[in-house]
């Protein structure tokens, strides 16, 4: 373990009743770095992270925060108050806006004289000064969760746990928190940890991601290998990989695989050997679509005539899957829907790079 | 896991309140409480509420009046929950003395019983003689007829009125039972315009509300007769035998005697009670 | 009908002359009900509280104790505390039998499961994450139980308004345990029913009248607490 790190845990076990839902073998956390844990619902992000922040009751496991261990009521309650957490509700107290940011310093005993100059600071830093003596049932959801960050930082946590923190927030004010959360984290060189399901949030804030299934952290790495380079099925599939098709390898050289997909053939990138049972992934931004008849360019190795079998809008993109035997998803914009007049059942071609086609090995018995 | 040991500590903290209290001895001193187990008639009267103030003065006694009815009264002296009586329920009263449950039995005062009805009298009893010959009259006519039905004194004296008339009234329609104090059955059965038996000076007491008229008076068997009995002491440690005592002697002393002798004239025009101390029985 | 019309009007005239009876029997109430309410406040909302809170084997049959207590017949109570205080008693000793201790120990058996039960009812009701963003804030166990009864505090204010208006207006067991006696153990209640026994409206209908006039500040209270919102 580095001097780097800030919070470690190996061998966390967690069961509710009986039933485990947290087996973590080893995870660590390094100063100043924003993680992010994804993955579907139900798959113990939450319980990961108030595990983390020494919330929820363990069947098991060392915890170690700045390298000491962190067991008993009374090492437990300090490293509590090194660290602050915000929730997918602000869960604000009965009382004023400014009350609520100072209940941090007030559970540690602070004067109120003393305590007034941060937390003006703080509800500043977070864009609700003009709201400290308002009460906490008469803001708006955005207010209020921004109160609630206040409140986080008004103690000057080390750590920060951020269990869903936008999830009920509309875009534009997600945004604006969003720069201000980032603001006062580059400032103040705060370590987070985050619980999402929004894989875009998670993309785009973290150094890191790591992926759960299960109870379990199935991959860590930054987003780019994450998302480019999912492990498993389950990884590839949270992280948007629409086409996932099974063949064998049929021939390998420098590098470039040729992966026989029913009785075609598809060229990828990967260290594979003949006769291997492989998955090919391919994110559907990567593959483009074409008039039937079009030349595509020779930058691109896969090219395949096909028939659109379904349109589905998904926010201001479609989602189209063109049938070529076997089926790749695309994502087209609007404008190209209307350029090329994009219908079911018309002809058209796509085309996909190698170095596009992510494949791992296949580990069921039969093909999916 | 800490918060269990919260739970069990103040668990355990109730229950050690709680044994605290149960043992401290809160009266070492000699026992100032008098518990008087009487009648509703005596209560509702007010004759209670000039003599014990009184007493209290006097003895530095205090005096907790339970006004209950003489058979409920006679049942808390039989069980030693009350320390001296003052009932009106003669033949109860020989029984209680009998087994043992009181001693010093003594005659106090006397008013009587009337039956009063609705001043239209359906049964037509309005100035007879014979209680129980009215009683056999209301029940000829089927008149309705409210009972306290509480084993009261007069309750008692109403039995015997039934059984000199030779009826049993139970079971019949027109017989009803209350089971409340005298004051309250005597306005039930103004409400409802019935037939009662009452003792005269809960009568008087209430009678401007009332409208019902005294219809059957001066009887014999109507006389009701009250004795102050000390419970027991040697059935029950815990009786205050001093007071019970001196709060039967009170009752029987020349000062009260006149009290009672000149007790609800000026209000309602004649003595309620007439004052008996030292006459020889009744009976 | 015009006994109740002149019942009413020497009500009022005792009202307004502020009566010493009468007043005597309404600071007698208030001061043996306000005892017992202040006696069932620590005890229920303490209970309430921990039993929301704490998970241990039994749970559901304590919590439906709690609730069935709630539903007990005061008048079961009365009898069960004097069983308690009679002479022959196991309490007997303590000699509490008619007098204002023994309505207060009464009343407060009657009121604390009340307010035990909609303590409990108001912390369960707390979002359950709360208890959580109190510890992360660094609190102890002792101040994460502090802020959630803060958190709570009207509805636990509704719960002692409830056992409050539940004791003040008994009857039964006041009458049992207290005897009813006069410048003693006489409430409003049992004040009332002798008093309506004995023929004397007028006095009866001016106590009636004190003890609506609570029920409605009680009830104005409770429902003030109720329109209120929560914070987010």
């Amino acid at each position: 373990m580095s001097s780097d790190t800030i919070l470690q845990v190996s061998s966390l076990r967690v069961s509710r009743g009986g039933t485990p839902v947290l087996d973590i073998p080893e995870f660590s956390v390094a100063k100043g770095e924003f993680l992010s844990i994804i993955g579907p619902n139900g798959t113990g992000k939450s319980t990961l992270l108030l595990s983390l922040a020494g919330l929820v009751k363990r069947q098991g496991g060392t915890l170690l925060f700045k390298g000491k261990v962190v067991d008993n009521g009374t090492e437990l309650l300090a490293f509590r108050r090194r660290l602050a957490m915000v929730f997918q509700e602000p869960l604000l107290f009965d009382s004023t806006v400014y009350d609520n940011v100072a209940a941090g310093l007030k559970i540690r005993g602070i004067k109120r004289d003393w305590v007034r100059p941060v937390i003006e600071e703080n509800l500043a830093l977070f864009g609700i000064a003009h709201l400290a003596s308002r009460s906490a049932c008469k803001i708006s959801g955005g207010e209020a969760q921004r109160t609630s960050l206040a409140r986080a930082f008004a103690t000057d946590p080390e750590l920060i746990f951020l269990d869903e923190p936008f999830a009920s927030l509309d875009p534009p004010t997600k945004e604006a928190i969003i720069e201000d959360l980032g603001r006062v984290m580059r400032a103040r060189h705060t370590t987070a940890i985050m619980a999402t399901h929004d894989r875009m949030d998670a993309l785009r804030l973290s150094r890191r991601i790591a992926v759960m299934d299960g109870g379990r952290i199935v991959q860590i790495g930054t987003p780019s290998e994450v998302m480019h380079h999912p492990v498993n099925e389950t990884v590839a599939v949270f992280v948007g990989m629409e086409t996932m098709l099974a063949g064998e390898v049929r021939g390998s050289s420098c590098g470039v695989l040729e992966v026989g997909i029913n009785h075609q053939s598809i060229y990828a990138t990967g260290a594979f050997s003949t006769g291997d049972q492989v998955i090919c992934f391919i994110r559907p931004e990567s593959v483009m679509v074409f008039p039937s008849g079009y030349a595509a360019d020779s930058s691109a190795r896969n090219v395949f005539p096909g028939t659109v079998k379904k349109i589905q809008p998904i926010g201001l993109l479609f989602r189209v899957q063109i049938d070529c035997s076997f089926v790749l998803s695309a994502h087209v914009t609007q404008q190209a829907m209307e350029d090329l007049h994009i219908e079911v059942g018309m002809e058209v071609v796509a085309a996909f790079k190698a170095t596009a086609v992510h494949v791992i090995k296949n580990t069921h018995l039969s093909s999916p | 896991m800490r918060m269990r040991n919260l739970l069990f500590a103040w668990i355990l903290a109730l229950c050690l309140a709680s044994v605290f209290v149960g043992t401290t001895d809160v009266m070492a001193s000699e026992q100032k409480n008098l518990i008087l187990a009487t009648t509703t008639s005596t209560q509702d009267t007010g004759l209670l509420d000039v003599l014990n103030p009184i007493f209290e003065k006097k003895t530095g006694f205090f005096v907790k009046t339970i006004a209950v009815g003489s058979g409920q009264a006679m049942a808390m002296g039989a069980k030693g929950e009350a320390d001296v009586l003052l009932v009106h329920s003669p033949a109860a009263e020989k029984k209680f003395m009998s087994e043992g449950n009181g001693v010093n039995r003594m005659l106090v005062m006397h008013n009587d019983f009337i039956i009063v009805g609705p001043p239209s009298d359906p049964a037509g009893i309005k100035g007879m003689k014979s209680a129980s010959e009215a009683f056999k009259q209301i029940a000829a006519k089927g008149a309705v007829f409210m009972s306290r039905g509480d084993n009261s004194g007069t309750n008692a004296k109403e039995k015997d009125v039934w059984k000199a008339a030779g009826i049993n009234p139970e079971g019949q329609i027109w017989y009803q039972q209350t089971g409340l104090g005298m004051g309250q059955t005597l306005n039930v059965s103004a409400e409802k315009k019935t037939y009662t038996l009452a003792d005269r000076g809960t009568y008087l007491s209430l009678k401007k509300n009332l409208g019902m008229d005294i219809l059957v008076e001066g009887d014999k068997v109507l006389l009701n007769i009250y004795h102050v009995i000390e419970v027991n002491p040697a059935k029950w440690s815990k009786v205050n035998t001093h007071g019970a005592k001196a709060f039967a002697e009170f009752m029987v002393s020349k000062e009260v005697q006149d009290i009672i002798s000149t007790f609800g004239v000026d209000k309602y025009g004649s003595p309620l009670f007439f004052p008996d101390a030292g006459k020889p029985e009744f009976e | 009908m015009d006994l109740i019309l002149e019942g009413i009007k020497k009500a009022i005239w005792l009202l307004i002359t502020l009566d010493p009876e009468v007043l005597g029997i309404t600071w007698l109430s208030l001061k043996v009900s306000g005892l017992a309410t202040f006696i069932s406040l620590f005890i229920g909302i303490s209970t309430g509280t921990l039993v929301a809170l704490t998970r241990f084997p039994g749970r559901r049959i304590v919590v439906s104790l709690i609730n069935t207590g709630m539903g007990v017949p005061p008048v079961v109570v009365g009898l069960f505390v004097s069983i308690f205080l009679w002479r022959n008693g196991p309490f007997g000793m303590l000699e509490l039998l008619y007098t204002p201790t023994a309505i207060i120990i009464a009343q407060a058996v009657i009121a604390t499961p009340i307010v035990a039960g909609i303590s409990l009812a108001s912390i369960q009701k707390l979002p359950e994450a709360l208890r959580l963003q109190i510890l992360a804030l660094g609190a102890t166990r002792i101040q994460m139980i502090w802020m959630l009864i803060k958190e709570a505090r009207l509805p636990l204010l509704a719960a002692v308004m409830a056992g409050f208006g539940g004791v003040i207006s008994e009857v039964g067991a006041s009458i049992m345990v207290g005897g009813n006696i006069k410048g003693y153990t006489r409430v409003l209640t049992t004040a009332t029913v002798m008093e309506t026994g004995r023929g004397n409206f007028d006095v009866a209908i001016a106590l009636g009248v004190i003890l609506l006039f609570f029920t409605f500040c009680i009830n104005a209270i409770l429902t003030s607490i109720q329109q209120r919102e929560r914070p987010r």
